[in-house]
């Protein structure tokens, strides 16, 4: 029989190692090595990782490679290696969401996520770097230091999931999850030319996962191929009791769309709002191109308006800070994580502040702080009242287009990575990053960044934005996959292939 | 111009700030429990300022007769089944206290001198 594989295991998708897993060509311990190898080589620079959990990861593959050999009946993904992002909890590994303020501190439950990856045999390598409690597009805003983009290590990998994505593109891992709050699955995947989905509101458990905005928030597979995106986003959804904002509905077969891939006859709409002025050249005509391709495949492109778009950022510097500034409140340094100036006769109070003020970093004191003014009285109603009224003009916007259309797309992202520096202390730039990917978090619809290509003015990668309804997450994989496979067939090669050796 | 300001409202950058002193930073920063310092609360007091005039654009949109929305999924009255679960461990929730004293949390004093 022929191998599945052909060259280096670490740069195998997780489909093809899957098959060889198989087949019997490779063993789960040989590619669980192979990662954790790659990532004493080079994860010096990228820092991808805040913690690699070595000896379990190798416990779990040794385990799964004894099942298989003994002819258990395992899943897909079974014995294949993942990177999760920190801010899930996992029981017993350090738990830090990017804080100082839970530097050290082990979760004594397992997040959903977790338990499920366990139940289809998973192996988890370790936790990745992530902007501090999520609050940001850079992977600057940790409190451990920035990840660096592969690509380029000078830049940025996007946020605040740079550390998966930057894992997935230095072929540390071939599988990563990460959250989206208003683009931090989906910019960071641009970024760093992968994949990366946010699932629907509500397909995917948020138990165990340690909340920034609970109504925005959303967890979410980050691979290098849709299909293997795919087969994760399988893994991790569906209904979940602990989570009383979970669907209760049977999970959309991801899979079947990703192996479908025909977009012909499907109605696809460009977003007026979502391009043109601000958007860096490159991007632009990397966009352009990759509606040819959509065009050529057959689907019907059509222009369509999403007025109230032009708000979406003003109602999420409002809505986020202002449920992130109460979700927060909760680390005051009483029954986990850091406490400081605890000295005898600190009041409660005084050791909180000192605790926070140590604890924080400054993004997270700027939202806490943004969150708290616009929730105080005599603001309430011209901040967050007024904010909530656009969320529903979004998601109203959302639906008329949806009627016209079976998926709307627009670059994920107005430019290619920056340069580590150039934005961390100007929020209102950083903040800007997010502004094609923020209106599907406030209007809980899901979306996918796929790569197409790289801007020709710095060679970086780009990424390409698609948003379906509710539930439609099906439809994501299937014009996903369909662009990929179309832009593979073009340049002969995976754009990832791409990425300058390390 | 800035994508800020897309409408027709000048940009954060173009105008007259909103003002938040620096009284008012050190009020939030109070109500929020967080102790700054001198240098941080003139450093948040302009960008605080600046981020509420960009996202003060939202009380553009004419919408006194729009519903709010809170949750993008709306559901009332999720309930579990009324079964016992076990809770967490104790040594676990002991190894990631700050403090542990007879069994129970250690806190600081919480009631004032007076």
């Amino acid at each position: 029989m022929a191998p599945v594989m052909d060259g280096d295991l670490i740069r195998q998708d997780a489909a093809t190692l899957s098959a060889a897993l198989a087949s019997g060509e490779v063993t789960s311990q040989e590619i669980t090595q192979a990662c954790l190898d790659r990532i004493s080589q080079v994860d010096d620079e990228v820092h991808a990782f805040l913690y690699v959990d070595t000896d379990a990861a190798m416990a779990t593959a040794r385990d799964i490679d004894s099942r298989r050999a003994a002819g258990q009946e395992l899943g897909p993904l079974a014995g294949i290696p993942l990177a999760l992002k920190d801010v899930l909890t996992m029981r017993g590994v350090p738990t830090t969401c990017g804080s100082r303020i839970l530097e050290g501190w082990r979760p004594p439950y397992d997040s959903t996520i977790v338990e499920k990856l366990r139940a289809a045999d998973v192996v988890v390598l370790g936790k990745t770097n992530m902007d501090e409690f999520a609050m940001g597009s850079s992977t600057e805003h940790s409190g451990y230091g920035p990840t660096r983009n592969p690509w380029d290590l000078e830049r940025i990998p996007g946020g605040s999931g740079g550390g998966s994505a930057a894992a997935l593109a230095a072929f540390e891992a071939p599988l990563a999850i990460g959250t989206d709050t208003g683009g931090s699955i989906r910019q960071p995947a641009s970024v760093t030319g992968t994949v990366g989905v946010k699932p629907t509101y509500g397909a995917v458990s948020r138990y165990g996962l340690v909340a920034l905005a609970s109504s925005l928030d959303q967890a979410g597979p980050c691979a290098r191929t849709v299909m293997d995106a795919a087969m994760l986003h399988e893994v991790m959804a569906g209904y979940d009791p602990r989570d009383s904002t979970s669907i209760n509905a049977p999970v959309p077969d991801v899979v079947a769309a990703a192996r479908n891939a025909d977009v012909r006859g499907m109605r696809i709409g460009l977003v007026r709002e979502l391009g043109g002025e601000g958007y860096q050249a490159g991007v632009r005509e990397q966009f352009d191109n990759a509606v040819r391709v959509l065009t050529d495949l057959g689907a019907e492109v059509v222009e369509v308006s999403c007025p109230h778009f032009d708000y979406a950022l003003g109602a999420y510097y409002l809505i986020l800070p202002s449920e992130a500034s109460s979700n927060l409140a909760r680390f005051d340094g009483m029954r986990y994580g850091l406490r400081a100036g605890d000295d005898g006769s600190a009041s409660v109070e005084e050791v909180m502040a000192r605790t926070r003020e140590e604890g924080f970093g400054a993004e997270v004191k700027r939202r806490i702080m943004l969150g708290t003014y616009a929730l105080s009285s005599g603001y309430y109603d011209a901040y967050y009242g007024q904010a909530q009224k656009v969320r529903t003009l979004i998601s109203r916007d959302f639906a008329e287009a949806f009627d016209q259309v079976d998926v709307l797309i627009s670059p994920t992202t107005p430019t290619t990575a920056f340069k580590i520096g150039e934005k961390v202390d100007d929020p209102l730039a950083m903040y800007l990053n997010d502004i094609a990917t923020i209106p599907v978090n406030l209007a809980g619809n899901c979306a996918m960044s796929v790569p197409i290509g790289l801007a020709s003015e710095d060679g970086l990668p780009v990424g390409l934005q698609i948003m379906a309804p509710a539930q439609g997450d099906d439809r994501l994989y299937r014009v996903g996959a369909a662009l990929e496979q179309a832009l593979l067939d073009k340049r002969g090669h995976a754009l990832i292939e791409e990425v300058p050796s390390l | 111009m800035c994508s800020w300001s897309k409408g027709s409202k000048p940009c954060c950058k173009d105008e007259v700030m909103a003002n938040i002193t620096r009284e008012q930073v050190q009020h939030l920063a109070h109500l929020a429990r967080l102790e700054l310092t001198e240098e941080e609360t003139e450093h948040y007091a302009g960008q605080l300022s600046a981020i509420v005039d960009a996202v003060e654009r939202v009380s553009e949109v004419a919408a006194d007769d729009i519903p709010p929305t809170s949750h993008p999924v709306p559901m009332t009255n999720v309930f579990r089944e009324d079964v016992a679960r076990p809770g967490l461990n104790r040594a676990d929730v002991e190894a990631g206290a700050p403090s542990w004293e007879d069994d129970r949390f250690r806190v600081p004093r919480i009631l004032g001198e007076e």
